[in-house]
C-alpha cells in the first residue's frame, strides 16, 4: 500500500469517501445520502430537495464542496511554495545570479509586491480560466499544460483499459479457484509485482524488453510529430510497469468484495439452486460487491494520472508530473499553481464519480426508503 | 589526445591552418614531432569525416522550464541547443583553451588592454536568410549589459563600459585593462541573434551549424543541417535530435541499447559496468571543476598557517581520487588552477601526503583538540564519504577531525562561506583571473577562504592588463603560491566531465573548456556507419 501515492494526496480531506480496507457494508456508504426515517417531506427547499433527489442533491453537494477545496489547495500551494527559500528570481538564476539580474526579474514578475496582492491577482485571473504565463518560460501555461496533461491522460487511459479488466476477472478466478494453485499464484505474483518500488520494476522492465532482447522502444518520450502507432509502442512499456503496479490492489479488492458476498445467503440459495460456480460469481456476487470495486479503481485511476512522476522519469516520458516537479524546483508559481489545481481537480472528480456509481449500484440507495 | 590531433587534422584538411602553425598547435600540445609529421602527411585520407546520419544525445540537465532566450540559457540540454544553432564572436581552443576567431575573425587590443577593436566576419548568413552586421553584433552584446538585463552573462559583462559600431568593427572600451577579454566572450551566454534579439530573443534564429526544427522545454530538441554555414569545418551529420533525459540509469539504458548514440553525466561509481558493455566507449576529459575542503584564514583557529598546513598535508589525495572519483579524475594542489588553463604555471611541486610534516606543523600551531568540519552530500558527490576518509588519513598525523553532516537543504546559505570550515565544490572558470577574482580576491562576495590579502589583489589587477604572456604567467604562479602555501583551501581532487558514446561515434574532441566537448558535441563528432 505504501507504493500507492494517491493514499496521502490532497483530495483525500473529502473524507466522505468510504471504501479503502475495511469493506464497508453498502448502506453506510455515503454519509451525505441521509436516508430518510420517515415519509414525511417537511423543512426548507434543500431538505426537501435531499429526499425527492437524493442523487442530484449529492452531486450539487459534491460539486460546491469541491470548489471550496480546490480554492484550499490553491493557498496551500501558494503558501508551501512561498515558504520554500529563494524565491523565483535567486533559484532561476542559481550560481550566475548578481544582484541586478535578481532585481529585474523581481521587478519584472512583480515579486516585490505584497503576498496577499499577488495571490489576489493570480486568483482572480485563474476563475476567469487564465492561469497566466510560466515565469521561465514566458510562454503560455494553459498551452503548455494542455499538452503534458493529454500526454499524461494518454499514458493513463491505456494502463487503465488494460489493468481494470485485468484485475477484475483475475479477482473473479481468484475466488473461483479459492485457496487453490490458480488463486495462490496470482496472489504471489501481484503481491510481488506491488511490492517491488515502482521504478525498479521500470528498471527491470528496461533491462530484459529493451536492452537485452532489443523488442521494446525505449526511452518512451512521445512527441507532436509521432503517429498513433509510433506513440502505442512508445508507451509499452510504462504502461506494462503501470499496470504490475495498481493491479494487484484492485485484483485483490475484487476477490475480497467479491468472498464476502459469497458467504451471504442468496448465494448458498444460488449454489443449493444448482447454478454453475462462474455464473453465481459473475450475476449474483459481483453485481452487489461492486461498491468498494468502485472506490479503489477510482483510487488507482488517480494514481494512475497524478502519481506516477517516477515512472515518467524513469521512462523519460514528458508526463504532468515531471512538468510540476520542474516548475517547483525554480519556484516557477503559476505553473505549480495551475498544476496543483488540476491534480485536486481530479481526485475529487473521480472520487465523486465513484460515490455516485456505488450509489447507483446500489438499489437501497438508489431508491431510499 | 589523439582525438586533438584529428580535430587539428581536420582544420589542415580543410585549409584552415598552415603547416606551420599545425605543428606550432601540437607540439604545444606535446605531440611527438615525427608523429605530427606523419600525421599531417597522412590525416586527410585516415581522417576524413564522414558526412550524414541522425545524430541522438541523450542528455540529463534540462527541465520544462526552460527556454531558448540565450540569455536565460542555465541549463545543461539548453548549453548544448544553443552550440548547435548559434555562434560566439569567440571560441577557444578545445585544448590549449586559447581564443580563436569565430564570427569575429580578428581583434586588437590597445596597448593598456583597455580598448579591443573586433574585426567581424563577411558574408555570414543567419538562418532566415539575412546577412550578419555589425549592428546584430553591437545590439547583442547591449542586450546582455544594459540595466534591464536579465543575462546569465551579466557578471561577465559588467566590465565592459561602451559597445560601439566605428566603422564596421566592434569596438569594446573596459573600465579596466582585461587582458582576456576575448575569452570572455566565449561565453555561451552571448550567442549573436539578428538585432541582437531584442525582437525575439525565443526565436533561436542564428549563424550555427544547425537550424532548430523544434522544441519542446524538458523534453526533446531537432536540428537539421544549416546548408549555408560558413564554416565548413564542422556539422557532419544531417539532422540532431535531443532527448532530454534526466534519470542517470535510463540514460545507461538508452546508451547500452542503441537507442542514443552520446549521454553525459555518467555516475564514475558505475563506470566500470557501463564499460563492460561491448558497444560503448567512455569519454573522460579533465575539467576544472573541483572539489574543495575550504578553511576560513581569519577565524581561529584556522587562522594559523602552521595549522592550515598541517591540514593540508594530512589530506591522501591519491586516494580521494581513487574511492570519490573511481579513478576518474586529477589530484590537486591546494590552488584552484590546473593544466587546462591558459598560462597555468607548471612545474610547482605536487603535495602529496606526508602525515609526518603534518604532525610537524601541528605540534608547531599549538592547537589540541579536535577540528570541527561540517559536510553533506550536497556539497558535492560523496562528500560525507570524503570527510570520513580524510578524518582517517588526519588520524595518522594525530589530527582529529570531527565531522558533523549538515542537512543538505540549505547547506548553501548557512554552511558554505559562512562556517569556518566545510566542503564546497566550485565549477571552472575561463581563465585564471576570473577564477580568483570570484573566490580569491579580498572583495569578492564568494571569497569562501576570506583569504584577505593586499598583495594578492594587486597582483591580480596588474595581471589581469598584462599583455606580455611571459611575465603574466610568472604572476599567475607567484599568486598559485601564494594560495597554495597560505591559502585556506584545501583542494584534494579535480573532477573529470565522464560522458558515453556508442563506438559508432566518431572524431569527438575532448575540448578542456566545459562538459561535453565545451557544448559542441553534436558539431564535432560523426557517425561511422
Amino acid at each position: 500500500m505504501a507504493a500507492l501515492g494517491p493514499e496521502s494526496g490532497p483530495a483525500l480531506t473529502t473524507g466522505t469517501v468510504a471504501g479503502g480496507e475495511s469493506l464497508p457494508q453498502t448502506g453506510t456508504l455515503s454519509g451525505t445520502a441521509a436516508l430518510p426515517a420517515a415519509g414525511k417531506v417537511t423543512g426548507t427547499f434543500w431538505r426537501r430537495f435531499t429526499l425527492r433527489r437524493p442523487l442530484a442533491a449529492l452531486i450539487i453537494q459534491r460539486l460546491g464542496l469541491s470548489v471550496g477545496l480546490l480554492f484550499a489547495v490553491s493557498l496551500m500551494i501558494f503558501g508551501g511554495v512561498e515558504a520554500l527559500p529563494g524565491d523565483f528570481a535567486t533559484t532561476y538564476l542559481g550560481q550566475s545570479a548578481t544582484p541586478q539580474a535578481v532585481e529585474n526579474i523581481r521587478k519584472d514578475l512583480g515579486l516585490d509586491r505584497p503576498l496577499t496582492e499577488r495571490y489576489v491577482t493570480w486568483l482572480s485571473g485563474a476563475v476567469k480560466g487564465d492561469f497566466g504565463k510560466s515565469w521561465a518560460s514566458k510562454n503560455s501555461v494553459s498551452e503548455q499544460i494542455g499538452k503534458r496533461l493529454g500526454n499524461s491522460l494518454f499514458l493513463a487511459f491505456f494502463a487503465a483499459i488494460v489493468s481494470v479488466p485485468l484485475a477484475v476477472a483475475l479477482g473473479m478466478l481468484a475466488v473461483q479457484y479459492r485457496n487453490r494453485l490458480p488463486d495462490k499464484i496470482i496472489n504471489v505474483v501481484s503481491l510481488a509485482a506491488i511490492s517491488l518500488p515502482e521504478f525498479f520494476v521500470g528498471y527491470l522492465l528496461i533491462l530484459f524488453f529493451a536492452v537485452q532482447l532489443g523488442v521494446a522502444t525505449f526511452p518512451a518520450t512521445v512527441y507532436d510529430s509521432m503517429g498513433f502507432g509510433e506513440r502505442l509502442s512508445a508507451i509499452a512499456l510504462p504502461v506494462a510497469t503501470l499496470v504490475l503496479v495498481v493491479l494487484a490492489h484492485m485484483m485483490r479488492m475484487t476477490r475480497a468484495a467479491i468472498l464476502n458476498v459469497m458467504s451471504s445467503a442468496y448465494v448458498e440459495t444460488a449454489e443449493l439452486k444448482g447454478l454453475g460456480a462462474f455464473r453465481i460469481i459473475a450475476k449474483h456476487a459481483a453485481p452487489n460487491a461492486v461498491a468498494p470495486v468502485i472506490n479503489v479503481i477510482a483510487l488507482n485511476l488517480a494514481y494512475l494520472v497524478v502519481g506516477v512522476v517516477v515512472v515518467e522519469v524513469v521512462f523519460v516520458y514528458p508526463g504532468m508530473g515531471q512538468y510540476m516537479v520542474d516548475a517547483v524546483t525554480v519556484r516557477d508559481m503559476p505553473v505549480v499553481q495551475a498544476c496543483g489545481l488540476i491534480f485536486a481537480a481530479f481526485y475529487i472528480f473521480l472520487n465523486m464519480a465513484a460515490d455516485i456509481l456505488a450509489i447507483l449500484a446500489n438499489p437501497r440507495l438508489r431508491h431510499p426508503r | 589526445m589523439s582525438d586533438y590531433k584529428n580535430y587539428l587534422a581536420n582544420q589542415v584538411m580543410l585549409g584552415k591552418m598552415n603547416r606551420r602553425e599545425f605543428m606550432g598547435r601540437t607540439l604545444a600540445a606535446g605531440v611527438a614531432l615525427s608523429s605530427a609529421g606523419t600525421l599531417f602527411a597522412t590525416s586527410a585520407s585516415a581522417q576524413e569525416p564522414k558526412k550524414g546520419g541522425h545524430l541522438k544525445l541523450g542528455l540529463e540537465g534540462g527541465s520544462a522550464t526552460d527556454t531558448l532566450d540565450p540569455a536565460k540559457a542555465l541549463s545543461q540540454v539548453l548549453f548544448c541547443v544553443g552550440r548547435n544553432w548559434g555562434d560566439m564572436l569567440v571560441e577557444s581552443d578545445p585544448l590549449t583553451g586559447a581564443a580563436v576567431p569565430a564570427l569575429a575573425e580578428s581583434w586588437e587590443p590597445s596597448p593598456d588592454a583597455a580598448v579591443w577593436t573586433f574585426k567581424i566576419r563577411k558574408g555570414v548568413q543567419f538562418h532566415d536568410g539575412k546577412e550578419l552586421t555589425i549592428d546584430d553584433v553591437v545590439k547583442t552584446l547591449q542586450r546582455h549589459t544594459d540595466e534591464k538585463s536579465e543575462s546569465g552573462a551579466l557578471g561577465v559583462m559588467k566590465s565592459i563600459k561602451t559597445i560601439e559600431d566605428k566603422g564596421g568593427d566592434l569596438v569594446l572600451t573596459l573600465t579596466e585593462g582585461n587582458a582576456d577579454l576575448p575569452l570572455l566572450l566565449t561565453d555561451y551566454h552571448l550567442i549573436i541573434q539578428p538585432g541582437g534579439g531584442y525582437e525575439n530573443p525565443n526565436a533561436a534564429i542564428g549563424t550555427g551549424p544547425y537550424k532548430l526544427t523544434s522544441f519542446e522545454a524538458g523534453v526533446r530538441a531537432t536540428f537539421e543541417k544549416n546548408p549555408n554555414d560558413w564554416n565548413p569545418n564542422r556539422g557532419y551529420v544531417d539532422s540532431v535530435e535531443i532527448i532530454n533525459m534526466n534519470d542517470a540509469t535510463a540514460r545507461i539504458a538508452a546508451l547500452s541499447s542503441g537507442q542514443v548514440h552520446y549521454i553525459n553525466r555518467v555516475d564514475p561509481k558505475t563506470v566500470s559496468l557501463l564499460k563492460r558493455a561491448p558497444t560503448v566507449e567512455i569519454l573522460s576529459t579533465s575539467g576544472r571543476g573541483h572539489y574543495v575542503f575550504i578553511m576560513h584564514c581569519n577565524t581561529a583557529p584556522f587562522d594559523n598557517n602552521d595549522l592550515r598546513m598541517a591540514l593540508k598535508y594530512a589530506m591522501d589525495r591519491e586516494n580521494m581520487v581513487q574511492t570519490i572519483l573511481g579513478g576518474y579524475g586529477k589530484v590537486g594542489n591546494d590552488f584552484p588552477i590546473n593544466s587546462t588553463y591558459a598560462l597555468f604555471p607548471e612545474g610547482i611541486e605536487q603535495r602529496a601526503y606526508d602525515p609526518d610534516k603534518a604532525a610537524f606543523h601541528y605540534k608547531k600551531s599549538g592547537h589540541s583538540g579536535p577540528v570541527l568540519l561540517r559536510t553533506s552530500d550536497v556539497a558535492f558527490p560523496g562528500a560525507v564519504d570524503a570527510a570520513v576518509l580524510y578524518q582517517e588519513s588526519a588520524k595518522k598525523a594525530g589530527i582529529e577531525i570531527e565531522v558533523k553532516r549538515e542537512p543538505g537543504d540549505g547547506y548553501w546559505s548557512n554552511v558554505w562561506n559562512v562556517q569556518p570550515f566545510s566542503t564546497s565544490y566550485w565549477g571552472g572558470r575561463p581563465t585564471q583571473d576570473q577564477m580568483y577574482s570570484t573566490a580569491y580576491l579580498s572583495t569578492a562576495d564568494w571569497n569562501d577562504t576570506r583569504f584577505l590579502r593586499p598583495d594578492f589583489d594587486k597582483l591580480l589587477l596588474e595581471a589581469r592588463s598584462e599583455l606580455d604572456e611571459t611575465k603574466r604567467k610568472e604572476m599567475y604562479r607567484s599568486m598559485a603560491m601564494m594560495v597554495r602555501d597560505e591559502g585556506g583551501l584545501i583542494l584534494p581532487m579535480f573532477n573529470d566531465f565522464v560522458n558515453a558514446s556508442t563506438k559508432q561515434v566518431k572524431g569527438y574532441v575532448h575540448d578542456i573548456g566545459n562538459d561535453m566537448s565545451n557544448g559542441y558535441v553534436a558539431t564535432r563528432v560523426w557517425l561511422d556507419a
